[in-house]
């Protein structure tokens, strides 16, 4: 197993009042799979991606990476932990302004302590691979939206990880640029690279082989495994059926027409 | 992760904001600068003194009316138009003690109009004997100096210093030329070879040494300014002071007349230079504490500023204590940079005093300078780094 959660709870207290943000969730990710997360804002789709990232801590359940229980890590060996085993995407890119795409790229490894000519070596063929091959020096305000996310999608690669984290990738893209990304990860998935991407796209989270469903902070709905036992509610299950529906239908995205 | 490129990383911050980079530094350039040029213009003054005592010789002892290491100068002022010294004691400390001293001179000082030619100065007449040639190690350049004859007798002849015969006559040679004091003729025997110093005061190049004989007759002086004796052995210090205060215990009270050797006035003038020094670099040193503040300022806000970045850093693998490292080290930088223009700025400083001012930087100064700049670089760099580092990587990037 590559990635387990395992009854994991993420609450938030403001004041004395409990918010569950997450809420027993439950998850296995085998390697090579690509799974698309989905579910309205507020769902928990966002605070599943950052626990499952190792970027936030749980109060409540296990997650294990790699066979390594790593819910108690420390922040610095979470930090390892994230430096050598996962890869971000996120929907702002987040580059690094007036840094080379060289430098951004070979970020990860900075902190993986590899030495400066390696670094440069290996970046430059991860941003051949993203079809940049032409714009190592160029900074981030010279490149355009879709080469920024691919610069991005290279950083995201540059340390081999064992599973790639995608936030809304397309979400801060045009259309064209947004359907070269869906490419890129598409073929990145046909590689074998392992990959769980957060959208509100249905269109996008076509290219997944599983779709996985939030709904107030709990997982509803998991393509391998139907819907969860627990499920009750008969409108959650019409809600559920609804989104099925039009992940289907590319065009559509939670009722609302793409300008497509 | 390794030292190397955090310092990279830093480094790199740094040249990304030139302009601002070096507006953060201008606070410790001037504190820096300010602190090593001070110090440096104090320590240069000492030494210069050290020196210049050091050419005098050791064993002179001086007898001055009053106090003049009690400060305060209304009673020095006071004391000193007071006729307390007596050409009959200065006589009769030598008569007594032939076996201590080698000689001696009574002093007493003028002013007057000099004049040669059309040429007028405003000069200051130093009434000496001839033993004041040796004693001060004085020696005539050219021509000679007025001897005991010339002395006992008052005639009219002096000897010019340096400065004084330049201002007076140029490229003539003043041996044997007459000039006027307050109008009465003076033939120059001998002018003396330049000594400088004079430091806060008239420079002794300047004065036209008088016979003391004739500056107490011809000038209308009644002061004695002080006697100089030299001791045969520097051994005979305290014994010849003890036997100076003898003699002049007899007609006057302890507090008015001071015996001193050059040994103790060197290390009052030193004493004095070395608070002034202190005086003056901790003034600057304020200036530093306000660079500091600087940084810690531009710092907050490049933390505040860079927030997303700082969470990237840590999604991507960088761990709390590099980041705190890498903030660190770029106050440290930027620190340590404005030190360094600092000190460049006062060593241009020092060279530009140099001509008309015994600046010396010390090493020392610049390596305290140094220290200094990088503490306080991480003394205020320390809170905002810590910032830094405590950012929970979430919340860092999903700020705008």
């Amino acid at each position: 197993m590559l990635l387990a959660l395992k009854n994991v709870s993420k609450i938030y207290k403001i004041g004395s009042e409990e918010i569950r943000a997450m809420n027993e969730v439950s998850i296995n990710v085998e390697e090579g799979e690509f799974v698309a997360v989905m579910g309205p804002s507020g769902s928990g789709k966002s605070t599943f991606l950052q626990v499952a990232s190792l970027l936030s801590s749980v109060e409540q359940g296990e997650i294990h990476l790699k066979d390594k229980n790593v819910t108690k890590y420390s922040e610095v060996e979470l930090a390892r932990m994230r430096n050598k085993e996962i890869g971000f995407i996120f929907q702002q890119f987040n580059l690094l302004a007036r840094t080379s795409a060289l430098d951004n790229v070979a970020l990860p490894l900075v902190y993986a302590g590899v030495d400066a000519p390696e670094r440069k070596k290996r970046a430059t063929v991860m941003l051949e691979k993203v079809g940049l091959s032409d714009r190592l020096n160029n900074t981030p305000a010279q490149l355009s939206g879709g080469q920024q996310q691919r610069v991005a999608i290279a950083r995201a690669l540059v340390n081999e990880p064992a599973i790639i984290f995608a936030d809304e990738p397309t979400g801060n893209l045009d259309s064209k640029s947004g359907e070269d990304i869906k490419k890129l990860l598409q073929d990145l998935h046909d590689e074998g690279k392992t990959i769980v991407m957060v959208t509100h796209e249905a269109e996008i989270a076509q290219i997944a082989k599983r779709l996985i469903l939030f709904h107030d902070g709990e997982l509803i709905y998991d393509e391998k495994f139907g819907y969860n036992k627990s499920l009750k509610s008969q409108k959650t299950k019409e809600y559920v059926e609804m989104l099925k529906k039009k992940r289907k239908t590319p065009r559509l995205i939670f009722g609302k027409v793409t300008g497509k | 992760m390794n030292l190397a490129n955090t310092f990279s990383i830093a480094l790199k911050a740094i040249l990304l904001n030139k302009k601002r980079s070096f507006l953060t530094m201008l606070g410790v350039i001037i504190g820096v600068g300010s602190v090593v040029l001070l110090t440096s213009l104090g320590t240069g003054l000492q030494s210069y003194v050290q020196d210049q005592f050091a050419s005098l010789g050791s064993n002179i002892l001086f007898v001055t009316p009053g106090d003049p290491f009690s400060g305060g100068q209304e009673t020095s002022i006071i004391e000193s138009t007071k006729p307390t010294l007596k050409e009959r004691q200065y006589k009769e400390i030598l008569r007594k003690h032939r076996n201590l001293f080698v000689g001696g001179t009574t002093t007493a000082v003028n002013t007057s109009e000099a004049k040669y030619g059309t040429t007028t100065k405003k000069a200051l007449l130093y009434g000496v004997t001839p033993s004041y040639e040796e004693i001060q190690n004085a020696p005539a350049e050219k021509g000679k100096w007025f001897d005991n004859i010339d002395e006992e007798k008052g005639k009219r002849v002096v000897v010019l210093g340096p400065g004084i015969a330049k201002e007076l006559f140029g490229n003539v040679d003043p041996v044997n030329k007459r000039i006027l004091l307050n109008s009465q003729s003076y033939t120059v025997l001998g002018v003396l070879e330049e000594k400088g110093g004079g430091f806060g005061g008239p420079s002794f190049d300047n004065y036209i040494y008088v016979p003391f004989t004739t500056l107490m007759n011809n000038f209308n002086t009644q002061v004695i300014d002080s006697f100089i004796f030299e001791v045969k052995d520097r051994s005979q210090i305290e014994q010849a002071k003890a036997a100076i205060e003898d003699v002049l215990l007899e007609d006057l009270k302890e507090d008015e007349f001071t015996v001193f050797d050059q040994a103790e006035l060197l290390k009052t003038i030193n004493d004095v230079l070395g608070v002034l020094t202190a005086g003056l670099g901790g003034i600057s040193a304020i200036s530093l504490v306000v660079g500091g503040i600087g940084i810690l300022n531009i710092m907050l806000v490049s933390v505040s500023e860079r927030t997303r970045e700082i969470g990237l850093r840590k999604a991507l693998g960088a761990t709390p204590n590099v980041i705190l490292l890498q903030f660190l080290i770029e106050a440290a930088l930027l620190s340590v940079i404005g030190g360094m223009i600092g000190v460049f700025i006062a060593f241009l400083g020092t060279m530009a005093v140099q001509s008309f001012f015994p600046a010396r930087i010390l090493p020392e100064s610049i390596l305290i300078a140094f220290g200094v700049s990088t503490a306080i670089g991480i003394i205020f760099g320390a809170a905002p780094a810590r910032n830094a580092a405590k950012l929970s990587p979430i919340e860092a990037l999903r700020s705008e």
